[in-house]
């Protein structure tokens, strides 16, 4: 064997930070948990992760000590509670280098901010008034791509029977990756809107955006990026990406449920109707008719999620302290051990790239012909959860041509004890089918 | 290993050795036909079930399809179980393995009703698995519905 020096001067291979996972680990109380007889082996962070005890003191001491509603309350209590709230936006804001704070807006999820997107478009093109960029008719264009996540692909199928404009898509290639080859075509001055899944929750590619958000620019367009798979897995700048829009959620990022993140551009988000009409999101209210709040208040009608805001602070203050460049690294490991060890599975094929460059730590593969369902009803009786079906990605499915795929993902607790797991599962798969 | 109440021999082997498999044309002309295509939404599984029959007796129950074990399983008891069957005892039937597979697996199948449907017991057990089980059977009920048999069609799907 060849060992290779690296010369000195550039970065070294300990350069790269590193985190203990065995203390990592102990954090999260789950993990100590049987399944069926067997020690959890957890495998499905893509579809939602687990969460640390510091994240769920948090949301406990939320509601045992400072429970009040927010920004409508003169009293302690309320006071309280308002602080956590904001505090928790300015800890988001501050996570994905947004430039003002006001630029987050806490939503349900990564699906109702991308639905906030397009029924603002909505809205506006209702309003002769309105930002000429949010306003969409008949031979105007939105772009997405064959490998979004159903939330990225439905609520513009929606904006488009609305509102007269087409719908149009990269295409994937064999290898998984997104097919830029008809980039001009596709992303023309037409475009009003290009929303495209940054890493994919089925085949793991993480799509270089500089050649898109070039083109969007040159053509005037906007630019949606659906963060749900990155923002938990790797840094995030998004003024590094130039996007006009991310959205992510909590709980695939150890926070909770009912909790996720619209970041836009404050002029754009300034310019944009709202959506949902309720308390909190007005300036006044007459009965003849009112005027809005500015955002990110415009769209955070009603009560929100304030103890879940909290947590997701929470959250962001731990993944923070492992520090996301580290938990890239670990995962980026991971998921090179496991291509390797998958690929000695007799008849297993990967969907998605075959090697660890520009993919995250989710891998969705097919056993021989062994039904994805009966690949997973396996591993569970061995305590290995893993997803299986269309992940909400049909499109790509139809693209490989399977009807549904087994899909194993990592996250900052994974071990590579697991993903052997993993395989030893796989074989008691193929005794009992192949 | 209790995954061996889920994957019973019996199961394994009609998933790997169909019985009946293929969507096949009446025999006799005269013979009212009824198709229903279901999909399990979740995991991407179809059936497509086809009823030939008088009105008194199935003649056939033809399917297509492609899906787990359980489902393909099932699709080939159902076809084993109802061919040849007169109208009113193979909703008898039907009725029996539907009553089997809510049961959570308390509910002990009659052989002589189900046959070899009597292995899908511990399949009740896994709830995620149960519509796997019955995607075969309800599109069956909307297929034979068609055909002018069994329940109104008042559920059919496309």
């Amino acid at each position: 064997m060849t060992t290779i020096a690296i010369p000195p001067g550039m970065p070294q291979y300990d350069d790269v930070p590193r985190y203990d996972v065995t203390a990592v680990r102990a954090d999260f109380p789950i993990l100590d948990r049987e399944v069926n007889g067997h020690p959890l082996v957890y495998l499905d962070s893509a579809n939602t992760s687990h969460k640390p005890r510091q994240v769920l003191d948090v949301l406990a001491e939320h509601y045992a000590r400072h429970n009040a509603n927010v920004s409508r309350s003169v009293h302690t209590l309320g006071t309280e509670a308002t602080e956590a709230y904001e505090g928790a936006r300015a800890k988001v804001a501050t996570f994905v280098n947004a430039p003002s704070v006001d630029e987050v807006v806490f939503t349900k999820n990564s699906t109702e901010a991308i639905n906030i997107v397009a029924y603002a478009f909505s809205n506006a093109s209702l309003r002769a008034d309105a930002d000429p960029r949010l306003r969409l008719g008949p031979g105007d264009e939105i772009v997405i791509s064959e490998m979004e996540h159903h939330s990225n692909i439905v609520p513009w199928q929606l904006l488009a029977e609305r509102t007269g404009a087409t719908l149009r898509w990269f295409p994937v290639t064999d290898n998984g990756r997104l097919d830029e080859s008809g980039l001009t075509d596709l992303v023309n001055e037409r475009t009003k809107i290009v929303s495209l899944v940054h890493m994919s929750n089925i085949l793991g590619t993480v799509n270089a955006t500089s050649r898109i958000t070039a083109r969007v620019r040159e053509v005037g367009a906007l630019l949606l990026l659906d963060c749900s798979q990155s923002v938990p897995h790797m840094p995030i700048d998004v003024v590094d990406l130039d996007a006009d829009f991310i959205v992510f959620t909590g709980h695939k990022m150890c926070g909770p449920t009912g909790i996720g993140v619209l970041w836009g551009r404050m002029e754009l988000l300034a310019a944009m109707p709202p959506v949902f009409g309720g308390g909190s999101m007005i300036e006044t209210v007459t009965m003849g008719g009112s005027t809005y709040a500015a955002p990110p208040a415009r769209f955070e009608a009603g009560t929100p999620p304030i103890a879940e805001a909290v947590a997701l602070g929470a959250a962001v203050d731990y993944l923070s302290g492992i520090g996301m460049r580290a938990i890239q690294w670990h995962e980026k490991q991971l998921t090179a051990y496991a291509l390797d060890a998958l690929g000695t599975v007799p008849g297993l094929r990967i969907f998605g790239p075959e090697v660890p460059v520009g993919r995250g730590g989710t891998i969705s593969f097919a056993l021989g012909d062994v039904h994805p369902h009966d690949v997973g009803q396996v591993l569970d009786s061995l305590g290995v959860q893993v997803r299986v079906g269309h992940h909400c990605a049909r499109p790509v499915c139809t693209r490989f041509g399977v009807p549904a795929t087994t899909r194993a993902s990592f996250y900052l607790y994974t071990t590579t004890e697991e993903i052997d797991a993993l395989v030893a599962g796989l074989e008691q798969v193929r005794k009992v089918f192949c | 290993m209790q995954l061996e109440s889920l994957y019973q021999e019996i199961i394994l082997d009609h998933y790997k050795h169909p019985h009946g498999r293929g969507l096949r044309d009446a025999e006799d002309p005269a013979d009212r036909v009824g198709e229903a295509h279901h999909v399990n939404p979740t995991c991407g599984d179809e059936i497509t079930v086809r009823v030939a029959t008088d009105g008194a007796t199935l003649h056939d129950v033809s399917y297509d399809g492609m899906g787990c074990s359980i489902s393909q399983a099932s699709a080939s008891v159902l076809h084993e179980l109802l061919t040849g069957r007169g109208a009113t005892e193979a909703f008898e039937v039907h009725e029996a393995f539907l009553a089997l597979m809510s049961g959570r697996g308390q509910v002990t199948p009659d052989e002589d009703v189900l046959g070899d449907g009597v292995a899908f017991e511990g399949v009740a057990r896994y709830p995620a698995r149960v519509k796997c089980a019955l995607l075969p059977w309800m599109a069956f009920k909307d297929a034979a519905a068609r055909a002018g048999v069994g329940a109104s069609p008042t559920e059919v799907k496309a």
